[in-house]
């Protein structure tokens, strides 16, 4: 039944209402961040909805690998042996190095580097919106993850977790354009700034003087400094550089190693607090007394 | 909202929600049509005493929270659509299928831009014109939802 004479108030009224409701939200979200703990909670809310929505996916995923031919499985059998090869050797070159530099810092009293403590965590392939270049994952609160937490993929830094949620989590990724990450260049040690851009292929390294040693494939990796993202991951490989002398710094583009348009699974890390360095460092001169 | 079968409204408006997060290609996934948007404007249109510019706002602003924009942008380019939309609804109703899409092509192009506006008002985002294809292909989908939604509304014989 419609009625003729309407209740309630009318459609410019609440129009007025929600558009003010949605002023005070962004001011409080954006402004305040008065919604940061909420979010969380909010996020575990619809995570039904992403569930839901990424279930066609994971059905094809499954169907994919449960149908793949015996060719092709003997086939990356053989590739993973041989990888894993490489691997081992690697490994065992590792365990030499690991402890000759144990041995040299404890030599130079510089704490001992200690192990992080990692996870995998699969992509929820959840869309975002072109503004903002964020992922889903599927590891929350429930797996110890925390605001701030740098994740890598087999090949380098992907970004920071955004928002925890109890089961899920929202991922910043370098290339958006609200992140930055401090870096150095692996060839030298110059530290630099690398902002995302909005381009997913594209991170702009800020304020770097004309006369700085940075050239086209210089790999760029974590300072460690700042605290987040533990030191020595790689990022970026630099594709562009101008010294125009007629502006104040020189441009310089670089580009993400990990594939961040093709992600899937990744590792969560948990770099030691640096509280943790003091007790690292007497545990280490301990054992050297023993 | 549930009498008379609301809850098949409900149903329409959640599996929208669905449609507009579910992963796609990243070359097809800039030409994602706007379900949510597209859903909400057929009940609109169809019954505006049931769905209003409040139920656009709710739907926006679980649109900010799935796609983890600020709260508030989505929530408020919805409302202002959907407001200008249900304000038309007894014009809109006697278009023909392919003028009632070029009505549609112009409002979600004012929702994309109110989006974007807020957008670069809070941070230092650029326009692209992709940020302007799911107008495109809004356009297109409209006549089939309204033909599909049609005959969900008869069939429930919703009111």
């Amino acid at each position: 039944m419609n009625p003729i004479f309407k209740h309630g108030p009318s459609a410019q009224h609440r129009l007025i209402l929600v558009l003010c409701c949605s002023m005070l939200l962004i001011f409080f979200d954006h402004k305040m961040h008065s919604f940061d703990t909420a979010r969380g909670y909010m996020q575990s809310m619809v995570s039904p909805l992403q569930y839901i929505a990424n279930a066609p996916k994971q059905i094809l995923n499954w169907t994919v690998e449960n149908l793949a031919s015996r060719k092709k499985l003997v086939a990356e059998n053989q590739h993973y042996k041989s990888q894993q090869l490489i691997f081992n050797e690697q490994a065992m070159q590792l365990d030499i190095l690991r402890s000759e530099n144990a041995r040299l810092r404890s030599l130079l009293a510089s704490p001992v580097r200690p192990e992080v403590k990692k996870m995998v965590a699969e992509i929820l392939a959840v869309d975002t919106d072109p503004y903002s270049h964020q992922i889903l994952i599927n590891k929350g609160l429930n797996d110890d993850v925390y605001e701030g937490q740098p994740v890598i993929d087999e090949l380098g830094v992907v970004g920071q977790v955004l928002h925890a949620g109890a089961t899920n989590s929202r991922i910043l990724l370098i290339s958006d354009v609200s992140h930055a990450i401090p870096l150095r260049i692996q060839r030298n040690g110059v530290r630099l700034i690398a902002s995302g851009s909005g381009n997913i292929r594209r991170l702009i390294v800020n304020h770097v003087p004309h006369s700085t040693d940075i050239k086209e494939g210089d790999v760029l990796v974590t300072s460690g400094l700042g605290g987040k993202f533990p030191e020595g991951y790689p990022v970026a490989k630099v594709n562009f550089v101008q010294k125009n002398e007629t502006r104040a710094f020189a441009q310089v583009y670089a580009e993400p190693i990990a594939q961040i348009d093709r992600l899937r699974y990744m590792l969560l890390l948990w770099p030691e607090p640096v509280e943790a360095f003091s007790t690292s460092e007497v545990q280490s001169k301990s054992a050297g007394k023993e | 909202m549930l009498a008379h079968n609301g809850i098949i409204i409900l149903l329409t408006l959640l599996l929208s929600l669905i449609a507009a997060i579910m992963p796609m290609p990243i070359t097809l996934d800039t030409f994602r049509p706007d379900w949510v948007l597209v859903v909400t404007m057929y009940w609109a249109i169809a019954l505006p005493s049931r769905v209003n510019v409040i139920t656009a706002w709710v739907m926006g602003l679980l649109l900010d929270i799935l796609l983890g924009s600020t709260l508030g942008v989505h929530a408020a380019a919805m409302a202002t659509t959907i407001f200008i939309a249900s304000g038309n609804f007894q014009k809109i109703r006697n278009f023909s299928l392919w003028q009632q899409s070029l009505v549609v092509g112009v409002l979600a192009s004012l929702f994309h831009l109110i989006v974007f506006w807020l957008q670069r008002f809070l941070t230092d985002v650029v326009f692209l014109p992709s940020y302007l294809y799911p107008v495109l292909t809004s356009m297109v989908l409209w006549p089939w939802a309204f033909l599909l939604l049609r005959k969900t509304r008869q069939h429930f014989k919703i009111k």
